[in-house]
Protein backbone atom coordinates (compact mmCIF):
# COMPACT_ATOMS: atom_id res chain seq x y z
CA UNK A 1 0.00 0.00 0.00
CA UNK A 2 1.76 3.06 -1.29
CA UNK A 3 -0.24 5.83 0.33
CA UNK A 4 1.08 7.17 3.58
CA UNK A 5 -2.05 7.50 5.63
CA UNK A 6 -1.58 8.90 9.12
CA UNK A 7 -3.60 8.87 12.33
CA UNK A 8 -4.37 12.53 11.67
CA UNK A 9 -5.84 11.72 8.24
CA UNK A 10 -8.14 9.12 9.73
CA UNK A 11 -9.21 11.38 12.57
CA UNK A 12 -9.93 14.19 10.14
CA UNK A 13 -11.99 12.02 7.77
CA UNK A 14 -13.90 10.34 10.60
CA UNK A 15 -14.28 13.20 13.04
CA UNK A 16 -13.62 10.69 15.85
CA UNK A 17 -11.59 11.28 19.01
CA UNK A 18 -10.18 7.85 20.05
CA UNK A 19 -8.87 9.27 23.35
CA UNK A 20 -12.41 9.25 24.70
CA UNK A 21 -12.34 5.43 24.63
CA UNK A 22 -12.23 3.75 28.06
CA UNK A 23 -11.60 0.29 26.54
CA UNK A 24 -14.74 -1.29 27.92
CA UNK A 25 -15.14 -3.46 24.81
CA UNK A 26 -18.87 -2.90 24.55
CA UNK A 27 -18.59 -1.97 20.87
CA UNK A 28 -16.99 -5.30 20.00
CA UNK A 29 -19.32 -7.17 22.32
CA UNK A 30 -22.35 -5.91 20.42
CA UNK A 31 -20.90 -6.08 16.89
CA UNK A 32 -22.83 -8.51 14.65
CA UNK A 33 -19.78 -8.90 12.39
CA UNK A 34 -17.39 -9.70 15.26
CA UNK A 35 -16.66 -13.29 14.16
CA UNK A 36 -15.92 -12.17 10.62
CA UNK A 37 -13.39 -9.53 11.66
CA UNK A 38 -9.67 -9.89 12.18
CA UNK A 39 -9.56 -6.55 14.03
CA UNK A 40 -12.65 -5.72 16.08
CA UNK A 41 -14.25 -2.31 16.63
CA UNK A 42 -12.40 -1.55 19.90
CA UNK A 43 -9.11 -2.54 18.21
CA UNK A 44 -9.76 -0.05 15.42
CA UNK A 45 -10.02 2.61 18.11
CA UNK A 46 -6.66 1.94 19.73
CA UNK A 47 -4.84 0.94 16.55
CA UNK A 48 -5.79 4.21 14.89
CA UNK A 49 -4.62 6.07 17.98
CA UNK A 50 -1.29 4.24 17.88
CA UNK A 51 -0.81 4.89 14.18
CA UNK A 52 -1.16 1.27 13.05
CA UNK A 53 -3.12 2.42 10.02
CA UNK A 54 -1.34 0.20 7.47
CA UNK A 55 -2.35 -2.97 9.28
CA UNK A 56 -5.96 -1.85 9.32
CA UNK A 57 -5.86 -0.80 5.67
CA UNK A 58 -4.58 -4.21 4.65
CA UNK A 59 -7.12 -6.12 6.71
CA UNK A 60 -10.34 -7.52 5.25
CA UNK A 61 -12.03 -6.32 8.45
CA UNK A 62 -12.74 -2.98 6.80
CA UNK A 63 -15.13 -4.71 4.41
CA UNK A 64 -16.92 -6.69 7.11
CA UNK A 65 -18.60 -3.85 8.95
CA UNK A 66 -22.37 -3.90 8.26
CA UNK A 67 -22.81 -0.25 9.18
CA UNK A 68 -25.51 -1.27 11.62
CA UNK A 69 -24.51 1.50 14.06
CA UNK A 70 -24.79 -0.80 17.09
CA UNK A 71 -21.26 0.07 18.28
CA UNK A 72 -21.95 3.73 17.76
CA UNK A 73 -25.27 3.68 19.62
CA UNK A 74 -24.08 1.54 22.51
CA UNK A 75 -20.67 3.05 23.24
CA UNK A 76 -20.91 4.68 26.67
CA UNK A 77 -18.33 7.30 25.65
CA UNK A 78 -19.76 8.21 22.26
CA UNK A 79 -16.54 7.27 20.45
CA UNK A 80 -18.36 6.07 17.29
CA UNK A 81 -16.05 3.23 16.18
CA UNK A 82 -18.07 2.67 12.96
CA UNK A 83 -16.86 6.04 11.70
CA UNK A 84 -13.22 4.97 12.12
CA UNK A 85 -13.82 1.78 10.16
CA UNK A 86 -15.50 3.82 7.43
CA UNK A 87 -12.59 6.28 7.35
CA UNK A 88 -9.97 3.53 7.00
CA UNK A 89 -11.97 1.89 4.24
CA UNK A 90 -12.28 5.22 2.43
CA UNK A 91 -8.53 5.77 2.79
CA UNK A 92 -8.11 2.52 0.84
CA UNK A 93 -10.77 2.78 -1.86
CA UNK A 94 -10.08 6.45 -2.58
CA UNK A 95 -6.70 5.37 -3.95
CA UNK A 96 -6.26 4.66 -7.65
CA UNK A 97 -7.25 1.11 -8.57
CA UNK A 98 -8.21 0.06 -5.05
CA UNK A 99 -11.92 -0.64 -5.50
CA UNK A 100 -13.01 -3.66 -3.51
CA UNK A 101 -15.87 -4.46 -5.88
CA UNK A 102 -17.16 -2.86 -9.10
CA UNK A 103 -20.23 -3.10 -11.35
CA UNK A 104 -18.49 -5.89 -13.26
CA UNK A 105 -18.61 -8.13 -10.20
CA UNK A 106 -22.35 -7.67 -9.67
CA UNK A 107 -23.94 -9.90 -12.37
CA UNK A 108 -22.34 -13.01 -10.87
CA UNK A 109 -23.79 -12.13 -7.45
CA UNK A 110 -27.36 -11.42 -8.55
CA UNK A 111 -30.43 -13.47 -7.88
CA UNK A 112 -33.92 -12.44 -8.92
CA UNK A 113 -35.04 -11.26 -5.50
CA UNK A 114 -31.99 -9.17 -4.63
CA UNK A 115 -33.12 -5.56 -4.10
CA UNK A 116 -31.37 -2.62 -5.81
CA UNK A 117 -30.66 -1.32 -2.34
CA UNK A 118 -28.09 -4.08 -1.77
CA UNK A 119 -26.24 -3.25 -4.98
CA UNK A 120 -26.36 0.50 -4.44
CA UNK A 121 -25.08 -0.03 -0.88
CA UNK A 122 -22.22 -2.23 -2.03
CA UNK A 123 -21.15 0.28 -4.67
CA UNK A 124 -21.14 3.04 -2.06
CA UNK A 125 -19.16 0.91 0.35
CA UNK A 126 -16.70 -0.78 -1.97
CA UNK A 127 -15.81 1.62 -4.75
CA UNK A 128 -15.03 5.21 -5.58
CA UNK B 1 -52.49 16.42 5.26
CA UNK B 2 -50.42 16.26 2.07
CA UNK B 3 -46.85 14.97 2.17
CA UNK B 4 -44.03 15.07 -0.36
CA UNK B 5 -43.38 11.39 -0.89
CA UNK B 6 -39.94 9.95 -1.60
CA UNK B 7 -40.38 6.32 -2.70
CA UNK B 8 -36.76 5.49 -3.55
CA UNK B 9 -35.47 3.23 -6.28
CA UNK B 10 -36.10 -0.14 -4.66
CA UNK B 11 -39.79 0.64 -4.15
CA UNK B 12 -40.04 1.17 -7.89
CA UNK B 13 -38.58 -2.25 -8.63
CA UNK B 14 -38.16 -5.17 -6.23
CA UNK B 15 -40.25 -3.71 -3.43
CA UNK B 16 -43.28 -2.52 -5.39
CA UNK B 17 -45.58 -4.02 -2.77
CA UNK B 18 -44.18 -1.88 0.02
CA UNK B 19 -44.95 1.18 -2.10
CA UNK B 20 -48.33 0.19 -3.57
CA UNK B 21 -49.88 -1.02 -0.31
CA UNK B 22 -48.50 2.08 1.40
CA UNK B 23 -50.04 4.46 -1.13
CA UNK B 24 -53.45 2.78 -1.22
CA UNK B 25 -53.64 2.60 2.56
CA UNK B 26 -52.65 6.24 2.96
CA UNK B 27 -55.36 7.25 0.53
CA UNK B 28 -57.93 5.24 2.46
CA UNK B 29 -56.81 6.99 5.65
CA UNK B 30 -57.20 10.43 4.07
CA UNK B 31 -53.46 11.13 3.77
CA UNK B 32 -52.24 12.52 0.44
CA UNK B 33 -48.85 11.42 -0.85
CA UNK B 34 -47.45 13.54 -3.68
CA UNK B 35 -44.44 11.91 -5.23
CA UNK B 36 -41.48 14.28 -5.49
CA UNK B 37 -40.70 15.04 -9.14
CA UNK B 38 -37.42 13.81 -10.56
CA UNK B 39 -36.14 12.42 -7.28
CA UNK B 40 -32.83 10.61 -7.47
CA UNK B 41 -31.62 7.57 -5.56
CA UNK B 42 -30.40 8.59 -2.13
CA UNK B 43 -27.46 6.16 -2.30
CA UNK B 44 -28.82 3.71 0.29
CA UNK B 45 -26.04 4.17 2.84
CA UNK B 46 -25.42 7.34 4.77
CA UNK B 47 -21.96 8.75 4.00
CA UNK B 48 -20.36 8.88 7.46
CA UNK B 49 -17.12 10.63 6.58
CA UNK B 50 -16.99 14.31 7.49
CA UNK B 51 -15.58 15.23 4.05
CA UNK B 52 -18.34 13.65 1.93
CA UNK B 53 -20.37 16.26 0.04
CA UNK B 54 -21.38 14.98 -3.42
CA UNK B 55 -22.87 11.78 -2.02
CA UNK B 56 -25.37 13.84 0.00
CA UNK B 57 -26.68 16.01 -2.83
CA UNK B 58 -29.51 13.80 -4.06
CA UNK B 59 -31.02 13.73 -0.56
CA UNK B 60 -30.67 17.51 -0.32
CA UNK B 61 -32.46 17.99 -3.67
CA UNK B 62 -35.40 15.92 -2.41
CA UNK B 63 -35.46 17.85 0.87
CA UNK B 64 -35.44 21.15 -0.97
CA UNK B 65 -38.32 20.01 -3.18
CA UNK B 66 -40.41 19.25 -0.08
CA UNK B 67 -39.46 22.59 1.44
CA UNK B 68 -40.53 24.34 -1.79
CA UNK B 69 -44.00 22.86 -1.47
CA UNK B 70 -44.20 23.58 2.23
CA UNK B 71 -44.70 19.89 2.90
CA UNK B 72 -43.12 17.31 5.13
CA UNK B 73 -41.05 14.71 3.32
CA UNK B 74 -42.44 11.22 3.84
CA UNK B 75 -40.34 8.09 3.40
CA UNK B 76 -41.21 4.42 3.51
CA UNK B 77 -37.99 2.46 2.91
CA UNK B 78 -35.93 2.31 6.14
CA UNK B 79 -32.72 3.00 4.24
CA UNK B 80 -34.04 6.07 2.41
CA UNK B 81 -35.43 7.33 5.68
CA UNK B 82 -32.09 6.89 7.40
CA UNK B 83 -30.08 8.64 4.68
CA UNK B 84 -32.46 11.56 4.15
CA UNK B 85 -33.08 12.18 7.84
CA UNK B 86 -29.37 12.19 8.64
CA UNK B 87 -28.41 14.37 5.70
CA UNK B 88 -31.09 16.83 6.79
CA UNK B 89 -29.63 16.82 10.28
CA UNK B 90 -26.20 17.52 8.80
CA UNK B 91 -27.64 20.45 6.85
CA UNK B 92 -29.01 21.83 10.11
CA UNK B 93 -25.82 21.37 12.11
CA UNK B 94 -22.77 21.29 9.81
CA UNK B 95 -21.92 24.75 8.47
CA UNK B 96 -19.20 23.40 6.20
CA UNK B 97 -21.54 20.99 4.41
CA UNK B 98 -24.26 23.64 4.26
CA UNK B 99 -21.95 26.07 2.50
CA UNK B 100 -20.39 23.59 0.08
CA UNK B 101 -23.65 21.87 -0.83
CA UNK B 102 -25.40 25.18 -1.46
CA UNK B 103 -22.47 26.50 -3.50
CA UNK B 104 -22.79 23.46 -5.65
CA UNK B 105 -26.57 23.32 -5.97
CA UNK B 106 -27.13 27.08 -6.58
CA UNK B 107 -30.77 26.95 -5.46
CA UNK B 108 -32.90 30.08 -5.55
CA UNK B 109 -32.76 30.21 -1.79
CA UNK B 110 -30.15 28.15 0.05
CA UNK B 111 -31.37 24.97 1.72
CA UNK B 112 -30.67 25.10 5.45
CA UNK B 113 -32.39 21.97 6.70
CA UNK B 114 -35.90 23.43 6.89
CA UNK B 115 -37.84 20.37 5.73
CA UNK B 116 -39.12 17.79 8.19
CA UNK B 117 -38.53 14.10 7.44
CA UNK B 118 -41.26 11.71 8.55
CA UNK B 119 -41.38 7.96 8.19
CA UNK B 120 -44.69 6.38 7.19
CA UNK B 121 -44.94 4.71 10.60
CA UNK B 122 -44.45 8.07 12.32
CA UNK B 123 -47.21 9.49 10.13
CA UNK B 124 -49.49 6.65 11.29
CA UNK B 125 -48.59 7.26 14.92
CA UNK B 126 -48.51 11.05 14.98
CA UNK B 127 -50.94 12.21 12.34
CA UNK B 128 -53.51 9.45 11.88
CA UNK B 129 -53.02 8.17 15.45
CA UNK B 130 -53.10 4.48 16.33
CA UNK B 131 -56.48 4.89 18.07
CA UNK B 132 -58.02 6.24 14.88
CA UNK B 133 -56.28 3.57 12.87
CA UNK B 134 -57.86 0.93 15.11
CA UNK B 135 -61.27 2.45 14.38
CA UNK B 136 -60.58 2.42 10.62
CA UNK B 137 -59.69 -1.29 10.62
CA UNK B 138 -62.33 -3.43 8.90
CA UNK B 139 -60.56 -6.79 8.96
CA UNK B 140 -58.71 -7.04 12.26
CA UNK B 141 -55.95 -9.63 12.02
CA UNK B 142 -57.20 -11.32 15.16
CA UNK B 143 -54.96 -13.79 16.90
CA UNK B 144 -52.03 -13.51 14.49
CA UNK B 145 -48.76 -13.35 16.41
CA UNK B 146 -46.50 -10.88 14.67
CA UNK B 147 -42.83 -10.12 15.25
CA UNK B 148 -41.93 -6.53 14.41
CA UNK B 149 -38.46 -6.39 12.91
CA UNK B 150 -36.84 -2.97 13.27
CA UNK B 151 -33.32 -3.74 12.11
CA UNK B 152 -30.85 -0.91 12.45
CA UNK B 153 -31.58 2.02 10.24
CA UNK B 154 -34.85 3.30 11.67
CA UNK B 155 -33.52 3.43 15.21
CA UNK B 156 -29.81 4.28 15.14
CA UNK B 157 -28.17 6.61 15.89
CA UNK B 158 -31.06 7.50 18.16
CA UNK B 159 -29.81 11.06 18.75
CA UNK B 160 -30.46 11.89 15.10
CA UNK B 161 -33.15 9.40 14.08
CA UNK B 162 -35.34 10.14 17.15
CA UNK B 163 -37.67 7.41 15.89
CA UNK B 164 -38.27 5.52 19.11
CA UNK B 165 -36.40 4.13 22.11
CA UNK B 166 -33.42 2.47 20.34
CA UNK B 167 -33.28 -0.52 22.69
CA UNK B 168 -36.94 -0.92 23.56
CA UNK B 169 -38.97 0.44 20.65
CA UNK B 170 -42.74 0.04 20.48
CA UNK B 171 -44.02 1.88 17.41
CA UNK B 172 -44.31 -1.22 15.20
CA UNK B 173 -45.78 -3.25 18.08
CA UNK B 174 -48.36 -0.48 18.58
CA UNK B 175 -49.10 -0.66 14.88
CA UNK B 176 -49.56 -4.43 15.14
CA UNK B 177 -51.98 -3.96 18.04
CA UNK B 178 -53.89 -1.28 16.13
CA UNK B 179 -54.56 -3.65 13.22
CA UNK B 180 -55.93 -6.20 15.66
CA UNK B 181 -53.00 -8.64 15.77
CA UNK B 182 -50.78 -9.61 18.70
CA UNK B 183 -47.21 -8.27 18.86
CA UNK B 184 -44.43 -10.61 19.93
CA UNK B 185 -41.42 -9.12 21.71
CA UNK B 186 -38.08 -10.83 21.01
CA UNK B 187 -34.50 -9.86 21.71
CA UNK B 188 -33.17 -9.68 18.14
CA UNK B 189 -35.73 -7.23 16.82
CA UNK B 190 -33.23 -4.36 16.68
CA UNK B 191 -30.13 -6.30 15.61
CA UNK B 192 -28.81 -6.25 12.04
CA UNK B 193 -30.00 -8.73 9.39
CA UNK B 194 -26.63 -8.72 7.64
CA UNK B 195 -27.57 -5.95 5.22
CA UNK B 196 -25.51 -5.73 2.04
CA UNK B 197 -23.19 -8.52 3.27
CA UNK B 198 -25.71 -10.74 1.46
CA UNK B 199 -23.68 -9.96 -1.66
CA UNK B 200 -20.17 -10.71 -0.53
CA UNK B 201 -20.63 -13.24 2.23
CA UNK B 202 -23.92 -15.06 2.14
CA UNK B 203 -23.10 -17.35 5.10
CA UNK B 204 -22.52 -14.28 7.31
CA UNK B 205 -25.96 -12.93 6.38
CA UNK B 206 -27.50 -16.37 6.90
CA UNK B 207 -26.05 -16.51 10.39
CA UNK B 208 -27.59 -13.17 11.33
CA UNK B 209 -30.95 -14.09 9.83
CA UNK B 210 -31.01 -17.41 11.64
CA UNK B 211 -30.40 -15.69 14.98
CA UNK B 212 -33.22 -13.21 14.31
CA UNK B 213 -35.74 -15.78 13.13
CA UNK B 214 -34.90 -18.18 15.96
CA UNK B 215 -35.40 -15.42 18.51
CA UNK B 216 -38.76 -14.47 16.93
CA UNK B 217 -39.94 -18.07 16.63
CA UNK B 218 -38.96 -18.91 20.20
CA UNK B 219 -41.14 -16.02 21.32
CA UNK B 220 -44.07 -17.54 19.40
CA UNK B 221 -44.14 -15.44 16.23
CA UNK B 222 -46.03 -16.72 13.19
CA UNK B 223 -45.09 -13.86 10.93
CA UNK B 224 -42.38 -11.21 10.81
CA UNK B 225 -42.82 -7.72 9.35
CA UNK B 226 -40.39 -5.05 8.14
CA UNK B 227 -40.19 -1.66 6.43
CA UNK B 228 -36.90 -2.36 4.64
CA UNK B 229 -36.49 -4.12 1.27
CA UNK B 230 -33.03 -5.40 2.19
CA UNK B 231 -34.26 -6.79 5.52
CA UNK B 232 -37.11 -8.39 3.57
CA UNK B 233 -34.65 -10.00 1.20
CA UNK B 234 -32.38 -11.32 3.93
CA UNK B 235 -35.17 -12.60 6.17
CA UNK B 236 -36.67 -14.39 3.19
CA UNK B 237 -33.85 -15.49 0.90
CA UNK B 238 -31.19 -16.05 3.55
CA UNK B 239 -33.30 -18.02 6.00
CA UNK B 240 -31.87 -21.50 6.59
CA UNK B 241 -32.75 -23.52 9.72
CA UNK B 242 -35.56 -21.25 10.89
CA UNK B 243 -38.17 -19.97 8.47
CA UNK B 244 -41.02 -17.51 9.01
CA UNK B 245 -43.26 -15.76 6.50
CA UNK B 246 -42.03 -12.17 5.96
CA UNK B 247 -44.25 -9.27 4.94
CA UNK B 248 -44.03 -5.53 4.57
CA UNK B 249 -46.01 -3.76 7.27
CA UNK B 250 -47.93 -1.86 4.57
CA UNK B 251 -49.35 -5.10 3.18
CA UNK B 252 -50.90 -5.95 6.55
CA UNK B 253 -52.20 -2.41 6.87
CA UNK B 254 -53.82 -2.74 3.48
CA UNK B 255 -55.44 -6.05 4.45
CA UNK B 256 -56.63 -4.75 7.80
CA UNK B 257 -58.20 -1.70 6.18
CA UNK B 258 -60.24 -4.08 4.03
CA UNK B 259 -58.80 -2.81 0.77
CA UNK B 260 -57.98 -6.20 -0.68
CA UNK B 261 -59.83 -6.95 -3.89
CA UNK B 262 -61.24 -3.42 -4.04
CA UNK B 263 -59.14 -2.17 -6.93
CA UNK B 264 -58.94 -3.66 -10.38
CA UNK B 265 -55.51 -5.28 -10.45
S1 LIG C 1 -17.61 0.90 23.47
FE1 LIG C 1 -16.67 2.90 23.26
S2 LIG C 1 -15.51 3.21 25.11
FE2 LIG C 1 -15.99 1.04 24.98
S3 LIG C 1 -14.22 0.14 23.93
FE3 LIG C 1 -15.70 0.62 22.38
S4 LIG C 1 -15.12 2.65 21.68
FE4 LIG C 1 -14.13 2.33 23.63
S1 LIG D 1 -21.33 -0.63 12.68
FE1 LIG D 1 -19.88 -2.16 11.98
S2 LIG D 1 -18.38 -2.29 13.57
FE2 LIG D 1 -20.12 -1.26 14.44
S3 LIG D 1 -21.30 -2.87 15.39
FE3 LIG D 1 -22.09 -2.62 13.33
S4 LIG D 1 -20.98 -4.07 12.08
FE4 LIG D 1 -19.87 -3.84 13.99
S1 LIG E 1 -32.20 3.78 0.04
FE1 LIG E 1 -32.46 2.27 -1.34
S2 LIG E 1 -34.38 2.31 -2.04
FE2 LIG E 1 -33.93 4.13 -1.04
S3 LIG E 1 -33.39 5.39 -2.83
FE3 LIG E 1 -31.72 4.67 -1.88
S4 LIG E 1 -31.09 2.86 -2.84
FE4 LIG E 1 -33.02 3.38 -3.41
S1 LIG F 1 -30.99 -4.91 9.39
FE1 LIG F 1 -29.70 -4.56 7.67
S2 LIG F 1 -30.93 -4.12 5.92
FE2 LIG F 1 -32.07 -4.06 7.74
S3 LIG F 1 -31.91 -2.04 8.41
FE3 LIG F 1 -30.21 -3.02 9.36
S4 LIG F 1 -28.58 -2.78 7.96
FE4 LIG F 1 -30.41 -2.36 6.89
Amino acid sequence: MAANVTTEDILRISGVNPRKCMKCGKCSGTCPAYDEMEYHPHQFVYMVERGQIDKLMQSKSIYRCLTCFACLERCPRNVEPAKLIEAVRLAVIRQQGMNHMTENDIPALLDDKLPQQAIVSAMRKYKK
Amino acid sequence: MTYSYYPGCTLKTKAKGLDRFGRLSAEALGVQLEEIENWQCCGAVYPQASDEIATKLSAIRALDAAKGKGQKLLTLCSACHHVIKRVNHDMQTDANLRQKANNYLQLETPYLGEAEVVHYLEMLRDEVGFDNLRKAVKNPLKGVKIAAYYGCLLLRPSGVMAFDDPECPRIIEDFVTAIGATPVIYSQRNECCGGYMALEDKPAAQKRVDAILKSAKDAGAELIITACPLCMYNLDANATANVLPVKYFTELLYQALGLEGKEGE
